[in-house]
């Protein structure tokens, strides 16, 4: 085997397995003859226009896509109403199909009253990422909208603490999850090591946290060194980064 | 909440209870043999002096040397107690808890992106990374969902074989938790009894899967393989031996009375807050709500074992901590139905497209080795579709999502981890607490950080 070759099958390991064919990104639309689900119902006799369309996946599974302008308002009923109840939200994410079509939010609810599943999309074109936040129907969705937000840059309005989650505070790169983002990031390894290393105390710390420390007098712990009450100070000093453990 | 199958509270109650009859008796007999007089009450008992949350108070201003009121201090992310490399910045007025600020992500690996550049059976070696105090519930879970989108049913074999592995592995996280939150709290002896138990499971895992930790036993369709001779008989060894082990825990915690003083109206979080927050599993539980997906949407016949979910009711550290060990118990039960009922046959499916060749049949015949080869080289195919799957893990609700265009990857591989969720709920259970409690609530969450930061 050639240099070249053994180059190329290594090029080729980063690229993962066979590429996946692309033709058919959607579900193809379900006949009409869909399982019926009393949610799906009563969600068309309440809000007619908002609700699109149904599907169901995987043998039981109930997809509902609605307006993205009134996901606020529907979601709200689905808690509250009583016949509905969903009063568990079990996850809030978002897929990214690439190509540049619309990203979808997903919302998976459970009613504990009624035991059962529903999952509701909401599909936002990639020039209008922003949706109303639920955060104060289901405080479940506080870290789940920040991740969403951290990972694809949708910004959920109303939401009273959205940051970065997962991803440093100063992270300059986009959004890991989305399509177009390359599985190694934006920058290169040598500038993504010199911003790891240069950075600041408060670049550990919130906005929030940081006018505390301001309107305290007080200096900010600093993270990496000192590890916290009781911990003692390992003195590696300021590139002490994973080290004091 | 009648439902069947979730046993009523009353045994919380009668622990409860079994305290309370010895916080009367304490006056008589001696519980620590601590000799100094003055803090004893009558009869040389240990006084306990309720941790009492102190809502409001505030400093006077007399001493010119105290800066401000308020503190900012940091705990982590190296610090033993936040199991991981968790962070929290906690305000402080005086002792009392004012704001705590979790920052998560200091163990970000990234792995839901790596999954889409992962075939689908390549991706199970990443589920057991998240979750390493549980690593065959995040393989048998994900390899559920899967199976599940693709309308691909296992053997009878591998569902009660599965269900074995994770009721194992439940066992084995809830021995880590009861270990660590029982030392976070100042009791050494239970972390040595509950790491001894901890090292047979994970001699079993050894035994069935050559690594300790990081198992990657399914594969889609079944398992990597089948259970080795003798296995079966090590686990029932376990299963027969571990039951004195939790007895004697349970002398050493239950009724003691600095495990109590720390433990109960600590952490409290109502059952209404605790659905609104999304908490799952026996922290959930522990405020009085019965759900366990085990129940509620049962997978591989959970509904035909007869096992109980433990409900408490007061929602603190120490109805999390009795509903844990009735969990192991009835995990144990699990165990032994299992076992007995565990059929013979096939462990995979007999899906080419799915499973590969023997060693001897790809070694042997043409068709079957270019049918390993492109197997191994193109991946398992999934058809266009989606499954949102969840099982029970040890910490709670573990969802599985996942989105197939039709090809060899999958679009969006999604994770619910229950310790994310779970773990967000912290500030709204410190604050107001002390600081001393804060690390009592975090451990009592049971959270696991390669999950939480994935």
């Amino acid at each position: 085997m050639s240099k070249d070759d053994f180059k190329k099958g290594l090029d080729a390991l980063d690229s993962g397995p066979a590429e996946s064919p692309k033709e058919t990104p959607r579900v193809p639309p379900p006949p009409e003859d869909l399982p019926p689900h009393p949610t799906v119902e009563a969600l068309r006799a309440r809000f007619g226009e908002a609700i699109g369309r149904h599907e169901v996946v995987a043998g039981d599974e109930h997809i509902v896509y609605i307006d993205g302008e009134k996901n606020l308002e529907v979601l709200t009923w689905l808690r509250d109403d009583a016949g509905q109840q969903y009063d568990f939200l079990q996850d809030l994410t978002a897929i990214d199909y690439g190509n540049g079509v619309s990203l979808q939010v997903v919302y998976q609810l459970w009613s504990t009253v009624h035991k059962r599943n529903v999952r509701i999309k909401v599909e936002l074109p990639l020039e209008g990422l922003e949706i109303e936040s639920v955060y104060y129907v289901w405080r479940a969705s506080d870290w789940l909208e920040r991740e969403v937000y951290d990972m694809f840059g949708i910004v959920f309005r109303g939401h009273p603490d959205l940051r970065r989650i997962l991803m440093p505070y100063t992270y300059a790169e986009g959004y890991p999850l989305r399509k177009d983002f390359p599985l190694r990031g934006r920058f290169s390894r040598a500038e993504q090591t010199r911003r790891a290393l240069s950075m600041k105390t408060e670049d550990h710390y919130s906005p929030g946290e940081l006018e505390l420390a301001k309107r305290l007098g007080q200096p900010l712990p600093d993270v990496m060194v000192d590890g916290g009450p009781g911990v003692p100070n390992q003195g590696l000093g300021p590139g002490g980064m994973g080290g004091s453990s | 909440m009648a439902d069947p199958g979730f046993r009523t509270r009353d045994w919380v109650r009668a622990a409860w209870e079994g305290v309370a009859e010895m916080a009367e008796s304490k006056k008589r007999t001696v519980v620590y043999n601590v000799s100094r007089g003055a803090e004893l009450g009558a009869g040389g008992a240990l006084v306990h002096a309720p941790i009492v949350p102190v809502e409001g108070e505030v400093f006077t201003e007399a001493d010119g040397d105290i800066g401000g009121e308020h503190m900012l201090i940091n705990i982590g992310p190296q610090h033993p107690a936040t199991h991981g490399v968790l962070r929290l910045v906690l305000e402080l007025d005086g002792e009392t808890v004012v704001k705590c600020t979790p920052h998560i992500g200091y163990l970000h690996s990234s792995f839901e992106k790596l999954g889409e550049y992962r075939d689908w059976n390549q991706i199970v070696p990443l589920t057991d990374r998240m979750d390493y105090l549980a690593p065959l519930i995040y393989n048998c879970a994900y390899a559920m969902a899967v199976e599940k989108m693709m309308g691909v049913e296992v053997t009878e074999r591998c569902k009660v074989v599965r269900v074995i592995l994770m009721e194992m592995d439940r066992i084995f996280s809830h021995l880590l938790w009861l270990g660590t939150t029982a030392i976070d709290l100042g009791a050494f002896t239970v972390f040595l009894y509950t790491f001894q138990e901890r090292e047979r499971i994970y001699n079993l895992h050894e035994a069935y899967t050559g690594a300790r930790i990081t198992t990657s036993a399914t594969r889609i369709g079944g398992m990597m393989a089948d259970l080795p001779p003798g296995w079966i008989e090590g686990l029932m060894e376990f299963v027969r031996t571990f039951p004195r082990t939790l007895d004697e825990v349970e002398t050493l915690l239950t009724n003691n009375s600095i495990w109590i003083g720390r433990t109960q109206d600590v952490g409290v979080i109502s059952a209404e807050d605790a659905i609104n927050f999304g908490l799952s599993g026996a922290n959930l539980r522990a405020s009085g709500v019965d759900y366990d997906v085990r129940k509620d949407r049962p997978y591989y016949d959970y509904e035909t074992y007869d096992f109980d979910v433990p409900v408490g009711e007061h929602g603190d550290i120490y109805d999390r901590y009795l509903c844990r060990m009735e969990e192991m118990r009835q995990s144990l039960l699990l165990l032994q139905q299992a076992v007995q009922r565990l059929p013979g046959g096939s462990i995979n499916v007999d899906d080419p497209r799915l499973i590969l060749p023997t060693k001897t049949a790809a070694m042997n015949d043409m068709e079957s080795m270019i049918h390993h080869f492109k197997v191994v080289m193109e991946g398992v195919r999934a058809p266009v579709g989606e499954s949102w799957f969840s099982v029970e893990s040890s910490k709670g609700e573990l969802g599985m999502y996942v989105v197939s265009d039709g090809g060899a990857k999958p679009v969006r591989w999604r994770v619910r981890g229950p310790s994310f969720i779970n773990i967000a709920a912290l500030p709204h259970m410190i604050e107001g607490a002390l600081l001393s409690d804060v690390i009592a609530v975090n451990a009592s969450l049971d959270i696991v950080l390669g999950e939480i930061d994935r």
